[in-house]
């Protein structure tokens, strides 16, 4: 009877059990966050490595976010004048492209792809200094690793991400320019017309809220999941350091989507 | 009595369902080198890593100049670790950071130092540690003796007050190693810090320990001054202390001393019971002091482990051989009678002579004479151990010899 009963309630405990562990790692992921935010402004300031962070997370992304803005700009610019000529109102062209970017694909293009040039490599890392006792060895000479390694990481995802965004957008808006006015014929005028009344400041807030968030999103999921590295089941060598790259990329890609549901249905 | 500086009290570690640490009691005292000996996963590096904080311990406490380090202030636990160094078994260097930058490190994280002061020092134990060709190297890009030294040189750049060092030598070429152990004396000397060390390297350590302390499953069986280690009962000090005359018997394949003298007895019984008589063989080689002060101790080593290989092919393997003291070996022969025993040394002689041990050009550049001996005697009902053994020493021939003449020609 009771092994009846047992196997009737199996698959809600398994679900409990799931549940339970995620909302803990969730809010491990938290605390950690906090922790890494308050060590940010303890002194000295670390403004070098900050420095350096934000060269290696956003200068050295430069490149890859102008190409990928520029295409997305011009299928955006594309897709959107094959649609639109069916209306007759291919002049919004411009107002179309804009809005999508700045409202959706910047942002989230952006953090998908700082998160598969930067995001992995912070997570590949730091949990390489785990396995090989390099956290520990900051410990034992008293230097906090969260302050070392994850807070300049933090602070310099904050500042390049909503500046990689803005290029994200620009560049797309002239990858629109390029598909929608050189090769198919739209006015310039009309393109750049429609692009001013339709775009209001709020949008361009969201924008940068959006940024932000998917900044600190990355840059603490890539940093958790390589500090933490040694704790997750089967976490040992480089196994563990490729499990940990792993599933930083696809939990802050899952997460950065979710996250992004949730701020547009708020910002509208 | 003073108080130590740190100090273990029935401290246990689990990991899953192995215990590791096992109420493991621990003393150490300020200005010493006490060193940490044990085998393989025994839970030496564990150890190291409670007292400066790295692991927890499941029950137990640790001390710090009587005061529980959980029950510290943060300040204190501070200036705790501000005080205490650290040396990782595989060095645990920033393999993103150079040489100099890894020796910097602390310096530039923990000390309100300027850029220049900082250069200074770390330049010069980079002099001290002779790294200077690999300063602005990364760790990967030097060998693994260099990188022992870079975290020996990061461990020891802020001046410390108590380092931990885990297997220091490791790694390291017999020569690296003892500048390495001679480092550690002369700066703990010169600064007077307080270091716990986990290393293999018996006997070598002991030279600049001032205490020793065993651990065996997850226990402290012993803990004293090298000194009393020695002369210690302690059974697995005893193992510990054997650990390297063990690896010549298992080189020769002879039996220990005790195990001869156990057949002996064994024999002698049966003696007097059956009133038989079985013969013993005394062989010493002669000279082998000579042999180690000439030539050195592998070659010593070569020739006992030949004729104890000879012996071995030319007895019976239910005879037992064994040594009775560093250049005796004493031979119990209950199956062989004394006329073929008689005859089995001859054979032996033949054989012995004909090895190159006895040939004077393995040796060219030394002249010296040694020679191999072998001496038979009877026991009968009724005789003695020890007067047995007189009698075959009293018999003893010369079987092989080596005779140095002028320019190292055999006579």
């Amino acid at each position: 009877m009771a092994q009846a009963t047992n196997s009737i309630f199996a698959p809600f405990n398994r679900l409990g059990k799931v549940s339970i562990a995620f909302l803990g790692e969730l809010g491990a992921i938290a605390l950690f966050f906090i922790h890494a935010i308050a060590l940010i402004f303890s002194l000295p300031l670390q403004v070098r490595k900050t420095i350096e962070q934000v060269f290696f997370i956003g200068a050295k992304s430069t490149l890859i976010i102008l190409l990928v803005g520029l295409f997305t700009g011009m299928v955006l610019g594309l897709q959107g004048y094959y649609t639109l000529v069916k209306f007759g109102s291919e002049g919004v062209l411009g107002a179309v492209v804009a809005l999508s970017l700045i409202r959706e694909l910047g942002p989230v293009m952006t953090a998908l792809m700082i998160i598969a040039r930067a995001g992995s490599s912070m997570a590949a890392e730091i949990g390489i200094m785990r396995i090989s006792e390099q956290i520990d060895a900051l410990e034992t000479m008293d230097i906090n690793p969260i302050r070392f390694l994850v807070s300049p990481r933090i602070v310099a995802s904050l500042i390049s991400f909503p500046l990689l965004t803005a290029i994200f957008n620009v560049i797309g808006i002239v990858g629109g320019y390029l598909s929608g006015v050189c090769i198919l014929g739209i006015n310039s005028g009309i393109y750049f017309n429609r692009i001013e009344p339709n775009v209001a400041m709020q949008d361009v807030k969201g924008c940068f809220i959006k940024a932000f968030a998917f900044g600190i999103i990355v840059a603490t999921i890539c940093c958790y999941q390589g500090y933490f590295m040694h704790m997750r089941p089967g976490g040992f060598g480089a196994k563990g350091v490729s499990l940990a790259t792993t599933s930083a990329v696809v939990l802050s890609c899952v997460l950065v989507l979710v996250v992004d549901y949730v701020l547009t249905s708020f910002l509208l | 009595m003073t108080v130590p500086l740190i100090e273990l009290k029935k401290v246990t570690k689990r990991f899953g369902t192995r215990t590791i640490l096992d109420r493991l009691n621990l003393t150490i005292f300020e200005g010493d080198i006490t060193t940490i000996i044990g085998k393989s996963g025994e839970g030496k590096s564990v150890l190291l890593k409670h007292i400066i904080g790295l692991l927890k311990p499941d029950e137990g406490k640790i001390l710090f100049n009587g005061k529980q380090l959980k029950g510290l202030t943060r300040k204190e636990r501070k200036s705790f670790k501000r005080q205490a160094s650290y040396m990782f078994q595989n060095n645990a260097l920033f393999d993103s950071l150079t040489v100099f930058e890894n020796i910097a490190l602390p310096l530039r994280e923990k000390t309100r130092l300027r850029e220049d002061a900082i250069k200074s020092k770390v330049l010069a134990k980079i002099d001290q540690m002779e790294l200077s060709e690999v300063t602005y190297k990364y760790p990967s890009q030097i060998s693994g003796g260099m990188q022992k030294r870079v975290a020996l040189a990061r461990a020891l750049v802020t001046a410390p007050k108590i380092i931990l060092f885990d297997e220091p030598t490791t790694g390291l070429d017999p020569l690296r190693k003892n500048a390495v152990l001679g480092m550690i004396a002369h700066h703990q000397k010169k600064i007077g810090f307080t270091a716990v060390l986990v290393s293999h390297d018996i006997p070598d350590v002991f030279f600049i320990s001032n205490r020793v302390a065993i651990i065996d499953k997850g226990k402290i069986p012993f803990q004293g001054t090298p000194i009393e280690l020695e002369q210690s009962e302690n059974p697995v000090v005893q193992e510990f202390i054997k650990g390297q005359t063990n690896l010549k018997d298992e080189l020769t394949g002879l039996n220990t001393k005790q195990d001869v003298k156990d057949m002996l007895i064994q024999e002698m019984d049966s003696v007097n019971r059956l009133q038989e008589s079985f013969p013993v063989i005394m062989f010493t080689i002669d000279n082998l002091e000579q042999i180690n002060k000439h030539i050195g101790h592998i070659a010593a080593q070569q020739i006992v482990q030949c004729l104890a290989m000879l012996i071995k092919d030319h007895f019976d393997t239910a005879d037992t051989s064994a040594w009775y003291s560093q250049n005796e070996i004493l031979m119990v022969l209950p199956h062989t009678g004394l006329k073929k025993a008689k005859q089995v040394i001859d054979e032996l002689a033949i054989d012995l002579q004909k090895q190159e041990i006895f040939q004077a050009k393995s040796y060219p550049k030394a002249c010296f004479s040694f020679s191999i001996l072998a001496g038979l005697a009877e026991a009968g009902p009724g005789t003695d151990m020890d007067s047995l053994i007189e009698q075959a020493l009293s018999h003893q021939k010369i079987i092989a010899h080596l005779e140095c003449i002028k320019h190292g020609e055999t006579a």
